[in-house]
């Protein structure tokens, strides 16, 4: 595109908020009960999380990689890619995190819950109950249909940013890699939301660059 | 390059059909039927409004959307409009306007235009291939080459499909106010049908050269955003409709804004886009009745600029 320099995030909207809520209805029409599915594997992830250890570790990652899986083939390939012809992009990027988190998750098991910064712990642990429990509420809590909530392992930005806090709680070891998709995605999905005037565009930015500068934080077990 | 057709004589048409009383009286006895204004390079009339589809037709596969989107599109042609715009760069539109087409029995009125948009000309023909089999129509009647991407190699395809009758108007586009100075040597070197541009009450540049241009030239020209996507009229919103608005029988400020774009008098048709049935009746109802004379445009756009 020439000028491209001079194109504004609104200016390359293809759709409208309506239109892309109304995605997310269809969505979940389709496949409903399997955002009960969804929900009970997010909190199989809490109980693992709880119980430790290498095995643990294993599971939550195959429980993540399969999310990211999921949005990758049934979000972005099957509904978002029908408005936006950016979605088969973004649907090879979550298929990339997914085999991320299989290979450093399942295959070299470098998840395993372990000690970590107290701090991270709980902001990590706080994220994950925020993308679990929280984030489905906050559209509808605004006017939007429940029909139209986004769901861990259903929908990427709740997937997104609950990767990121399972990722901040754990005891990294030399996994960044685990780390750019699912922030690039809660940017791209902000900038999105922004252009559409959506008032809760701000939040996975936000917590998704909150949870780089945590991960930043000085490593001391149990402090 | 051939210089386009002497248009003389249809640019005097085309300002009896802008005359700002339209046939008041007739208007009385049944449905008003917006003005037109004729393409000067072949003085065939359009309405002066027309539907765009930006955002607007990007409905995907949403079955009960699509279903609305062909209640627009009915309700504009019920209402006298004819002239439908897309691209292929706005998502799933083309499926969905083609959608509405097949529901509505292809309406003979429709005047079909289109864009190409892709940075390898070799691969133009086949982008407007498929956009027309999405459309489910025999051809387009206008082919606009889009944002001037690829203009070079997509104007001789454009102009050597014209000739062989694939198409009837060749056209090419910008939005937003960007390029002007490479639009203008486009128009003054080329022999276009069409020009579509980016001109409302606040995006005003186009008035300095290439509307002048576009009828010094003899080319029609469409004109996109006339509402600012919206915000000229959230903007708008904010304060009343002047009483005078009543002069010319606008009764809502989407009517005032498009009374003001479509008087000009090197405008043929503006495209706005919309999802709602009562919106597009309110907007091809902007080329109904009278329309402004230069005075009252002068009034208008000192009124909202607060003057």
């Amino acid at each position: 595109m020439s000028e491209w320099w001079t194109y504004g995030l609104r200016d390359l909207l293809l759709f409208s908020q309506r239109t892309y809520y109304r995605l997310y209805e269809l969505y979940n029409l389709e496949w409903w009960p399997l955002q009960i599915v969804a929900l009970a594997l997010g909190i199989a992830v809490l109980a693992l999380w709880r119980r430790g250890g290498d095995r643990a570790g294993r599971a939550i990652a195959a429980i993540l990689a399969l999310g990211w899986l999921w949005v990758a083939w049934a979000f972005h390939g099957q509904r978002y890619a029908s408005i936006n012809p950016a979605a088969g992009y973004f649907a090879w990027a979550f298929v990339v995190q997914a085999l991320l988190l299989l290979w450093f998750g399942v295959v070299r098991s470098r998840l395993a819950p372990a000690p970590s910064v107290r701090m991270r712990q709980r902001a990590g642990l706080g994220l994950f109950l925020f993308a679990l429990l929280i984030f489905p509420l906050i559209g509808p809590l605004l006017g939007r249909n429940w029909t139209q909530a986004e769901l861990f392992g259903m929908a990427p930005d709740p997937t997104a940013l609950a990767t990121l806090g399972v990722l901040l709680a754990i005891n990294l070891r030399h996994v960044g890699w685990l780390f750019p998709v699912p922030v690039a995605w809660c940017l791209v999905s902000g900038a999105t939301l922004w252009a559409m005037d959506v008032p809760e565009f701000w939040i996975a930015p936000l917590l998704a660059v909150g949870s780089v500068l945590m991960q930043a934080w000085p490593r001391r077990p149990g402090k | 390059m051939n210089a386009p057709p002497n248009p003389t004589r249809r640019r005097l048409l085309a300002s009896i059909a802008a005359a700002p009383l339209l046939g008041s009286a007739m208007a009385q006895a049944q449905p008003a039927r917006p003005a037109t204004r004729a393409i000067p390079s072949s003085g065939e009339a359009i309405p002066r409004v027309g539907l765009g589809s930006w955002i607007t037709f990007n409905v995907g596969n949403d079955r009960a959307a699509r279903d609305a989107s062909t209640e627009v599109m009915r309700a504009f042609f019920q209402a006298g409009g004819r002239l439908i715009d897309s691209s292929p760069m706005y998502g799933s539109a083309q499926e969905v306007i083609g959608y509405g087409l097949a529901r509505l029995g292809r309406p003979a009125d429709l005047f079909a235009a289109d864009k190409v948009w892709i940075s390898d000309g070799a691969e133009g023909r086949a982008q407007m291939e498929t956009s027309r089999r999405l459309w489910g129509i025999p051809r387009f009647d206008l082919m606009q080459v889009h944002n001037l991407l690829a203009w070079e190699s997509h104007l001789p395809t454009l102009f050597a499909m014209k000739a062989a009758g694939q198409l009837r108007y060749v056209g090419i586009t910008t939005s937003h106010g960007r390029r002007h100075d490479e639009l203008a040597q486009i128009m003054a070197r080329q022999p276009l049908d069409f020009v579509q541009l980016t001109y409302n009450l606040f995006d005003r540049e186009a008035e300095q050269r290439l509307l002048p241009l576009a009828l010094d030239r003899g080319i029609a020209v469409l004109v996109n955003r006339p509402f600012q996507q919206g915000a000229l009229l959230d903007r708008l919103a904010r304060r009343p409709l002047p009483p005078w608005a009543a002069e010319i029988e606008c009764s809502s400020w989407a009517q005032y804004a498009l009374k003001f774009v479509i008087s000009h008098p090197a405008v043929t048709c503006a495209i706005p886009a919309t999802t709602r049935v009562d919106h597009v009746r309110e907007n091809v109802g902007a080329a109904t009745g009278r329309l402004p004379d230069a005075a009252m445009r002068a009034r208008m756009a000192a009124y909202v600029a607060g003057r």
